[in-house]
């Protein structure tokens, strides 16, 4: 075998503490090397054209690098050596950076210890086959999970480029948060009217199919080939024959359900349709407080229901769903601030979400757009805005900044004098964060045209005080001072956090997610919409918190993978996976029972009972090779021989 | 059963009440009070807001007896100097803050020291709620208490390890245990302005006189304490904070351990009422007066009654 090595100084990155020029001197010692160099920046395309030169003149038929780690740049090295004409899994990667470099400051120590990298990588090499790569067909439908702004961005796009779309929503209405606000920073327009058409073109949609209060409940199969079982939920109504009239939600009895639209602001009915413009516009029944599914009597809608969609037996229905790439767009919830007792802990009426905030000023909210207390239904004239709560606070287990309240903050200090012009709003702030287009501007027409306080500093403590008011302490920073406000109401700018059930999909989908829940994408600069699992893409606050510019944008972005996706016919299966040497197989099963995406199957040859792997299904993990009591199933690429002769190579430095 | 007890300061001074009805309750609960011997002054806030190591050798002095002795626990009625004695242990794990201290202390303390706990937490600690209600000779049903925990009980939390700093709970459901009607009291961790009742007189004032008047409106008979301070500052004070608040409050301010001496019938000499500049006397009379009316109540009434408290 004729090997070359290329050790890369990436700039200053490795050579600043490691002699480049002397590991490939030591690396032209090692077997079978047949040439060594060390290049300023090997991924660059001078780098990448050496290697291809080194190739043809030094004929080689295996190439390592010794860089950065694989994760970024393997794949930008595999194809160097297959448009120089070798097997691209004839390469092997020594990272000298992340594993050396950047973690030690000895020169001598860095330098041996890469060398010894690079030795591990050639042994390796040494024992490397080319591998080929399978084709398969791709499915091209694209599941969209979640129907605020970035999901319905996401699926209108698919749409538009020909693909069918399945679009999950797990409430009754698409629309997601936005659909709840007011109005939106910084032009101050009704979200209910940009937001409207949207939902509508998904309702118009032929490429879109909408399952609304349903939740995705398994999904199986490898990109191009998901299987995705959807768990319609109950709504006992049949909408097929619901046209969304209303009139049951006129005459349903239980008048004291909690109107979760609205926030809780105000109730509702059992049977109910979100808001006037929801999409599919079709009556749900809350089967915890219809009269008829608690105690057996009433009836009442069924009867004045002039369609008879109104079922009361109706079941859970799963369906089952086969796409070729999926989106999530799962958004947030906001966090339980009721952890905040100094707050009152949710016990004061008049201490508010912000959220519950745009309900009141909605003019399809409990109030009519009328802001009215939530005690007593006073106006409020002296409104004080509390931000940070729950956001960038430790002591919560919430040290991130949910980045759009101070904007939203901003406007509704706004709307509130529009509503109220004899009011007076103030705003307890940590800093004021407005870095979109039109923000920083936002901000200031808040302060100087609406006359707005902004207060620089935490709050300690809000109780009630005799007058039916809130006192609320706090201190202002600026002027080293400890300040108190009688308030009529408190809107508390309350952080986000990942949309409940996050982990739970995330390991249904199997990709990764933070400590918080928010799913991780592949890259943190370079792949904000990937995922590490192929064919599963991100869009909108699931991935990190965004505003519904930067949402609807990744939601554009997540739309054009899935069709670049789709542009092939067929996709190139990855043959790093395991492989069963039926002689050795003596059926023992402990491979299918350890296999955590069931890939592998028993199958009967010559009459016996063997392991075969279902190619398309194995991701490769290796967990069956380390289960194998007999050795039979050896993972390509990573082979025990593979991995032994790395190890001897180690042991013998 | 006998526990190692370090008094502080004020328990031999402006808080002899609190060290009285502490010494009477305990007694009534079976756990005896032994202090430590030849203890000293854990430095209050002077010393350590002038020098962490020369605070934390007071500090220490008092551990390595407790340790000497062979103590379990270390109870102390005083916040401030619970604070002080958790935070100089916590601070000797540290080597080179341990060897400066014993330089102080002209020799090395002892490697552990035993954990130090409030009276009320060792209370609490020994008995559950039913025990206390088990030894209630006069319930105090009928009476509206606030608890006030004053800044330093439950802080800082990873220190003084009391349930939620900002809403601790534990007085609520010892007076509840007596038969009270607790308050939901928003002010209950507020700053009562501590020991700038001295420098920063106007300020201690208005931050005593907010407590007073919320625990007014809302109502309250009397507010429950367990700081020497805070009982100060609310108490002694009170007509300062009324002053500063331009109105006249008349509120009681008893410690937690005088309220359970009154539920547990304990004479009133054990308990100090006497010492109290605001007179607890409006509060027994109610209280006998709520019991006399009980009593007179028919017999059937009376078991009718028990069950709705239930």
């Amino acid at each position: 075998m004729r090997i070359g090595v290329f050790i890369c100084h990436c700039g200053s990155n490795i050579a600043g503490t490691v002699d480049c020029a002397k590991v490939a001197a030591i690396a032209r010692t090692y077997p079978d090397v047949v040439y060594a160099d060390d290049p300023m920046y090997t991924c660059a395309e001078p780098g990448q054209a050496a290697i291809e030169a080194a190739i043809h003149e030094h004929k080689l038929d295996g190439v390592v690098v010794a860089s950065c780690s694989p994760r970024m740049h393997e794949p930008t090295f595999r194809r160097t050596v297959e448009r120089a004409g070798l097997n691209r899994y004839m390469l092997e990667m020594a990272n000298i950076r992340e594993h050396v470099s950047w973690i030690g400051k000895d020169m001598e120590a860095n330098t041996n210890k890469a060398a010894e990298l690079v030795q591990l990588a050639v042994e390796k090499l040494r024992n490397n086959k080319p591998l080929m790569a399978k084709s398969f067909d791709v499915n091209k439908r694209v599941l969209v999970i979640g129907g605020g702004v970035a999901g319905i961005q996401a699926a209108l796009d698919c749409a538009d480029g020909g693909v069918p779309v399945v679009l999950v929503e797990r409430e009754a209405t698409i629309g997601g948060k936005m659909a709840k606000l007011d109005k939106t920073f910084p032009t101050v327009d009704c979200s209910a009217c940009i937001l409207g058409p949207k939902m509508v073109d998904v309702a118009q949609h032929s490429n879109i199919t909408l399952y609304a209060y349903s939740e995705v409940e398994d999904i199986s199969g490898y990109v191009g080939n998901f299987t995705v079982k959807i768990r319609k939920r109950s709504t006992y109504v049949d909408w097929s024959l619901c046209t969304g009239c209303g009139a049951c939600t006129e005459k349903c009895p239980a008048k004291k359900t909690p109107d979760a639209f609205n926030e809780l602001t105000g109730t509702t009915t059992a049977i109910t349709i979100a808001f006037p413009q929801a999409i599919p516009k079709k009556a749900v029944i809350n089967p915890q407080f219809c009269r008829q599914l608690l105690k057996g009597k009433c009836g009442v809608c069924a009867k004045v229901c002039p369609t008879g969609a109104i079922k009361y037996d109706m079941e859970d229905e799963i369906i089952t769903e086969e796409v070729g790439s999926i989106v999530a767009a799962t958004g947030y919830d906001l966090m339980d601030w009721t952890v905040y007792k100094e707050y009152g802990g949710g016990t004061y009426p008049d201490v508010i979400t912000s959220l519950q905030y745009e309900r009141l000023l909605s003019a399809s909210g409990p109030t009519g757009g009328h802001v009215k207390r939530p005690s007593d239904g006073r106006e409020p004239k002296n409104i004080v805005f509390v931000q940070c709560v729950g956001s960038r606070d430790k002591s919560v287990g919430r040290p991130y900044c949910s980045g759009f309240c101070c904007m939203y903050t901003a406007k509704q200090a706004i709307l509130t004098k529009d509503h109220i012009p004899d009011s007076k709003s103030f705003v307890f702030y940590m800093d004021i964060r407005a870095p979109g287009k039109m923000y920083d501007e936002f901000t200031r027409r808040a302060m100087e045209e609406y006359g707005t306080e902004y207060i620089r500093g935490r709050v300690s403590q809000i109780y009630p005080d005799a007058n039916g008011q809130m006192t609320v302490m706090g201190v202002d920073t600026l002027l080293g001072q400890p300040v108190e406000i009688k308030a009529d109401l408190v809107v508390l700018a309350v952080g986000v956090e990942a949309s409940k059930g996050s982990p739970q999909l995330a390991e249904k989908l199997r990709i990764s997610y933070d400590s918080y829940g928010f799913f991780m994408e592949s890259h943190v600069k370079l792949k904000p919409v990937e995922t590490n699992t192929a064919g599963v893409y991100l869009a909108g606050v699931c991935q990190g918190v965004k505003d519904i510019p930067a949402s609807v944008a990744q939601g554009s972005a997540a739309a054009a993978k899935v069709l670049a996706l789709f542009s092939k016919d067929k996709l190139e299966s990855d043959p790093q996976i395991a492989q069963v040497d039926i002689r050795r197989c003596v059926n023992c099963g402990k491979c299918i029972r350890c296999c955590p995406f069931g890939a592998i199957k028993e199958v009967e040859i010559r009459g016996e009972g063997k392991a075969q792997v279902i190619e398309t299904v194995c991701q490769g993990c290796g967990l069956c090779t380390s289960t194998c009591p007999q050795g039979a199933i050896q993972l390509s690429h990573a082979t025990d021989n593979q991995i032994l002769a790395e190890v001897n190579a180690l042991c013998q430095c | 059963m006998n526990f190692a007890y370090y008094p502080g300061c004020s328990a031999r001074g402006s808080s002899k009440d609190y060290e009285m009805s502490t010494q009477a309750v305990c007694k009534a609960l079976d756990m005896r009070l032994v202090d430590i011997p030849d203890w000293n002054c854990c430095g209050s806030t002077p010393a350590h807001a002038v020098d962490t190591e020369l605070s934390a050798a007071l500090c220490v002095r008092n551990l390595d007896i407790a340790a000497q002795q062979k103590a379990e626990v270390l109870l102390t009625p005083c916040p401030s100097c619970l604070s002080n004695l958790r935070m100089a242990a916590k601070r000797m794990e540290n080597p080179a803050f341990r060897s400066r201290v014993d330089e102080l202390l002209d020799g090395p303390s002892a490697k552990e020291f035993p954990p130090v706990t409030s009276v009320m937490q060792g209370i609490a600690a020994q008995m559950d709620m039913g025990a206390i209600t088990a030894r209630v000779r006069q319930s105090l049903k009928g009476l509206k208490l606030v608890a006030y925990y004053g800044c330093l009980m439950s802080r800082p939390a990873e220190v003084m390890n009391f349930g939620d700093p900002e809403n601790p709970t534990l007085m609520e459901e010892m007076m509840s245990a007596c038969g009270a009607e607790m308050l939901d009291f928003p002010l209950k961790t507020a700053c009562c302005g501590a020991s700038f009742g001295i420098p920063e007189r106007p300020m201690t004032a208005k931050n005593s006189g907010r407590i007073l008047e919320l625990a007014t409106r809302l109502g309250a008979d009397a507010i429950v304490v367990a700081c020497p301070l805070c009982q100060m500052n609310l108490d002694l004070r009170q007509d300062q904070a009324s002053a500063a608040m331009d109105t006249k409050f008349r509120m009681p301010v008893l410690y937690f351990t005088q309220m359970m001496g009154i539920a547990f019938d304990l004479p009133e000499k054990e308990l100090g009422l006497n010492k109290l500049c605001v007179s607890a006397d409006g509060l027994i009379r109610k209280l006998g007066e709520l019991r006399r009316e009980e009593a007179a109540k028919p017999a059937e009434q009376k078991a009718k009654a028990a069950e709705g408290g239930r």
